[in-house]
């Protein structure tokens, strides 16, 4: 277990550190990257200053290995819009963030369980149509305009919740609505292929050829013995709501990192773009990990090989 | 013993459950039959618009009615209203298809063709090609679509050429993974060894057995995945990171409209609505042409 896990670190870790090559190449795809750093209307005195101030000038190995010890200790220089350090800018909104995307991870769950394993139980029944029917609609809707939907519904017209900020629990109810469905849409139909498949397995047949009943059947054969794809598919899920979570923090103007992005590329403040990317990467490489010791805690085979 | 009832699956009570089967499965085609023709007609709407934009809009899409600016639905001959600078939008939306097709269509036509090439080379030739591809595959993956699209186009500028090439670059991975998986379940079959057997050479093989077989799973992917690069075009449209304000695209107009919520909420909810139309009907169409061509997907 031990090995299996610290091979899963290793191998987390040299995520991380492709992404940082992987930002390292694309600020410089355009060639010289000194103008990414610098508002439109600097002159080229001033973008020679910065060529230098900012070591672009020399050669491009001594510029990678000199990033790459800066960004393994977080240092992704300053923020030119804010001046302060731009990883602790991005680590300021890492719990709002997390707040929102860990709210929209529950809603997911709460849709997605009980319709998508419902709608494989009872396959080709009116609740699996209506399942599949609610799985196609809400992967089709964008996810800005549920929340512009429901803003218009809850906060301008019924005056229920608030349709901006991030002041107590109410503000993210519909930023986390919004976020939750398109998800829970995905993950509904990935469910129900993962109990279905189960579901004709010999181990099932004999289960309920016991007699056992069909709530036993179910929670103690089925539902274990599909949670291996499901969780897959429900770690794959996070990544999907920290992207979706830019546009939903943009929707609700919800303080979170992906606004912070956002703004961070209007004001072409590329050492904040760089630490946010970079963060995301490590976060959703982090939830993997965690994904990879779930399977193994289920099934143990998984540990062996 | 449980007696066999309407919630135990199909397959394994199918010899016990026969006239239930008959009538399930009659409901489960015209189920699909009726995917088919919702998505298809869904579809036809949207390309004609985008066809006939200019014939079929009533006003120029950026002509401005000042004296009719923010005009509720149906007044002042103004069918879905007018924004806040007094704009049609109906117009904006039928012109705003034309976006949203184009990307959606040009972006799967990069990302296809760049995901086919990638996987072929993996999955066909194996070896450090197969590593090196998948490893970025894998590496890609770790990045959400939508971070990896706003930084490349932080960097690059916004335009509609940029959205559509970083869509479609950061689009290949599902082909890639697809093909090479199809490919390596087939190129040692016998046909294909056959025609190795004769003399065929590694363009003819891919090109004559390789490619036909797996073209339908290819062409699945293809259609689902239209509805989704509509959509990321559409939002980084809505982010202002999409096509530029002048064209009329359905995410800028959300965007326009998220301002007058309060009062003059038909800017952005017709656009929206457009949105998830025409992806429903991608999605149907992508269904049912995986039901149809490619179950196992």
């Amino acid at each position: 277990m031990t090995r299996y896990l610290a091979r899963r670190v290793v191998h987390a870790a040299l995520v991380v550190l492709a992404v940082l090559a992987v930002v390292f190449v694309l600020i410089r795809l355009g060639g010289d990257p000194t103008p990414l750093f610098l508002p439109p209307t600097a002159d080229a005195q001033e973008i020679a200053a910065t060529r230098h101030a900012l070591g672009f000038d020399r050669p491009l190995y001594v510029q990678f290995v000199d990033y790459l010890g800066r960004a393994v200790r977080g240092d992704f220089g300053v923020s030119l819009r804010q001046g302060e350090p731009a990883m602790g800018l991005v680590l300021e909104r890492i719990p709002a963030t997390i707040r929102l995307t860990a709210l929209a991870f529950a809603i997911m769950l709460l849709i997605a369980l009980p319709i998508g394993v419902l709608a494989a139980v009872r396959r080709n029944s009116l609740y699996d149509l209506c399942g599949m029917l609610f799985a196609l609609v809400g992967q089709s809707m964008p996810t800005f305009w549920l929340g512009i939907v429901l803003i218009l519904f809850f906060a301008v017209k019924l005056r229920w919740l608030p349709a901006f900020g991030a002041e107590g629990v109410a503000a993210l109810i519909l930023p986390g609505i919004t976020l939750g469905t398109y998800s829970a849409a995905i993950a509904t139909r990935l469910v129900r292929s993962g109990v279905l498949e189960v579901l004709p397995q010999d181990f099932v047949r004999t289960a309920r050829a016991k007699g056992l009943s069909q709530a036993v059947v179910l929670c103690k054969h089925t539902l274990p013995n599909a949670s291996i794809p499901v969780i897959t598919v429900l770690g794959l899920q996070v990544g999907t709501l920290l992207g979706g979570a830019i546009i939903t923090e943009q929707v609700f103007a919800y303080p979170g990192m992906g606004r912070l992005a956002l703004q961070a590329i209007g004001n072409r403040d590329m050492p904040v773009v760089q630490a946010f990317v970079v963060v995301t990467a490590a976060i959703i490489a982090a939830t993997n990990l965690a994904v990879d010791v779930c399977y193994s805690l289920l099934d143990p085979r998984i540990r062996y090989t | 013993m449980t007696a066999p009832g309407a919630n135990v699956p199909l397959d394994a009570t199918s010899s016990l459950l026969g006239p239930t089967i008959g009538r399930r499965r009659k409901r489960l085609a015209l189920i699909r039959h009726s995917y088919f023709v919702v998505g298809t007609a869904l579809i036809a709407v949207a390309l004609f618009c985008a066809a006939l934009a200019p014939v079929v809009s009533p006003a120029d899409p950026s002509t401005q009615d000042i004296a009719h600016r923010l005009a509720p639905p149906n007044t002042a001959h103004h069918v879905l209203g007018t924004d806040a600078v007094g704009r049609d939008i109906l117009s904006r939306v039928i012109f705003g298809s034309r976006v949203s097709l184009t990307v959606g269509v040009l972006a799967v036509g990069v990302a296809g063709t760049l995901g086919t090439l990638l996987g072929l080379l993996a999955g066909y030739y194996g070896g450090w090609a197969e590593t090196v591809i998948m490893r970025v595959a894998d590496l890609q993956l770790a990045i959400p679509s939508l971070v990896l699209a706003i930084a490349v186009i932080a960097v690059l500028g916004s335009g509609l050429l940029n959205v559509i090439a970083v869509l479609g670059i950061t689009g290949w991975v599902q082909y890639g993974r697809i093909v090479r998986g199809e490919i390596l379940s087939i190129r040692n079959r016998e046909y294909v060894e056959a025609a190795r057997a004769v003399g065929a050479n590694a363009a003819r093989i891919i090109g004559r057995h390789i490619l036909p077989n797996i073209a339908a799973a290819i062409v699945v992917v293809g259609t689902l995945q239209v509805g989704s690069m509509i959509v990321t075009e559409a939002s980084l449209s809505f982010v202002g990171l999409g096509v530029p304000l002048n064209v009329p695209s359905w995410g800028g107009m959300a965007a326009e409209g998220r301002d007058y919520l309060a009062t003059a909420w038909w800017i952005a909810t017709f656009p929206g609505l457009a949105i998830m139309v025409t992806v429903l009907g991608m999605n149907l169409l992508g269904d049912w042409l995986r039901d149809v061509l490619d179950p196992r997907l």
